[in-house]
Parts: structure tokens; sequence; C-alpha cells
């Protein structure tokens, strides 16, 4: 019989943050990349961003916000490395840096997040 | 289905050149899927950067918009927002094909699967802009 792999679960938790990278980021990035900067919407004062940013549900929030996509980025382009250009002999590597990555910016995030006053 | 297997059986293969995926639609739409990730990710360290100038207090953040009214910072959101609607558009239209749900022994209409998330990724926008924009 066949080696059971773990790809499953990881297409599965991968399938999770595609799902929130596709619901919230382009709202965001519309809203605080192009509206508030090009001054097409009023953009929310500091002590308006902070009172979002500080409650508890706007900590997980953001939490969920910047985790998931994360590893979105790490899963996908992994893959993008591995079929797009071809690098299959680097593996190990691609995986620790992708992975790797995405963990740095999730112990980042929960410090950041973590010390909004 | 598509198994990525690091030790293909030795035999004889057709080399595939790197940039197989330049000169036909299909494929260089794939590679760019794949690489609106990087938008994400590219969005995801603004927003840290954003949370980090929130932190540094009212100066911090108000040096924070003048970066991101800066040409070169707009015109970067601009690519960002393309690739990211991509990518949510074309994950949308993936899920009846990830989904094959059948009910009465005949497959459920790719719309009926695709238009709730359509719906949800609407009512996440709204609900997202009214609790940002309501002050």
């Amino acid at each position: 019989m066949a080696k059971r792999s773990n790809e499953p679960f990881l297409w599965l938790l991968c399938s999770a943050c595609g799902v929130v990278a596709a619901l919230l980021i382009p709202i965001h990035l519309f809203l605080f990349g192009l509206a508030f900067p090009l001054g097409w919407l009023r953009a929310p004062s500091y002590d308006q961003a902070l009172a979002l940013a500080r409650s508890t549900l706007g900590r997980v929030y953001l939490l969920v916000f910047c985790i998931l996509p994360l590893f979105h980025w790490a899963h996908r382009f992994r893959y993008t490395l591995y079929d797009g250009l071809q690098i299959k002999h680097l593996n190990e590597l691609v995986n620790t840096l992708c992975y790797g990555a995405a963990t740095v910016g999730t112990i980042a995030a929960a410090y950041l997040i973590w010390r909004i006053p | 289905m598509l198994r990525y297997n690091e030790y293909p059986p030795k035999g004889y293969r057709v080399r595939v050149s790197t940039y197989w995926w330049i000169g036909r639609w299909a494929y260089l739409k794939f590679i760019l899927r794949e690489l609106s990730s990087v938008f994400v990710a590219w969005f995801v360290l603004e927003t840290l950067l954003q949370i980090h100038a929130l932190i540094g207090g009212p100066a911090a953040y108000a040096d924070f918009q003048a970066f991101l009214r800066h040409p070169v910072a707009i015109a970067s959101n601009v690519i960002s927002l393309f690739f990211v609607l991509f990518h949510a558009v074309t994950w949308f239209n993936l899920a009846p094909k990830a989904m094959a749900i059948r009910l009465g022994g005949k497959r459920l209409p790719s719309l009926a699967i695709a238009g709730p998330n359509y719906i949800a990724w609407a009512l996440a926008s709204i609900v997202v802009a009214w609790l940002i924009l309501r002050g």
C-alpha cells in the first residue's frame, strides 16, 4: 500500500487560506491602498483606526487576516517555483524558505497585534 | 489525478522548457493566478506596516499615510488590486470544479456553487467597508 501523504490536509488548509484572501483582501486593498490615499473616501482618523484595531474582535480579525493569506502565499508560491520554473532539485530549500517566511510573518503579526496599545 | 512525484521513474522524458507557460493564454493565466499570491503576501506586509505605524502613534501613522500617497505606492497597489481580484474571481470559479455536489443523481450547476461564494464576497466586503467607514 502506498504511504499516506499529509498532502490533502495541507490542501485543505490552503483552501481555507485562499478563501480568506479572496473574501477580505480586495476590499481592504481598495480602501487603504487606493480610496483613502487618493481621497475618494474619507479615511478613518488615527483614533478611529486604533479603536477598530484594539478591540478583541479587531485583534482576532487582524490575526486571521494576516496569518491565513501568508500561508496561502507560501503554498502557492512553492508550487509556482515547482511547476512554473521547475525548481525541483531545490524542493527542500524552497519548502523551508516558503513556510519559514510564512511562520516568521505569523510571529511578527502576532507580536505586532499583541502590542497594539 | 495529478501527482507531485519527487522521484519520477527513470526512462525517456521530454525536457520541458522553463518557459513552457509563455505562448499559450491558458498556461500564462495559470502562472499569473499562482503569482497573485505574491501580491496577497505584499498586502499582508503592508497591513503589518500599518499596524506598526498605529503602534508608533499619530505622527508615525500620518507618515505611513503619506507613504501610501506616494505614486510608487499607488502604482503597486493598483497592480496588487488587479492580481488580488484575479485571485478572488478564479478562486470562486474554481469552487464548482472542486466540489462536485450531486442532488437527486444530477450534478448541481456551477452557478449554484459559485453564486453563494460571490454573495459571501459581496457581504464580507460591505460589512468590512461599513465597519471602517462609519467612523
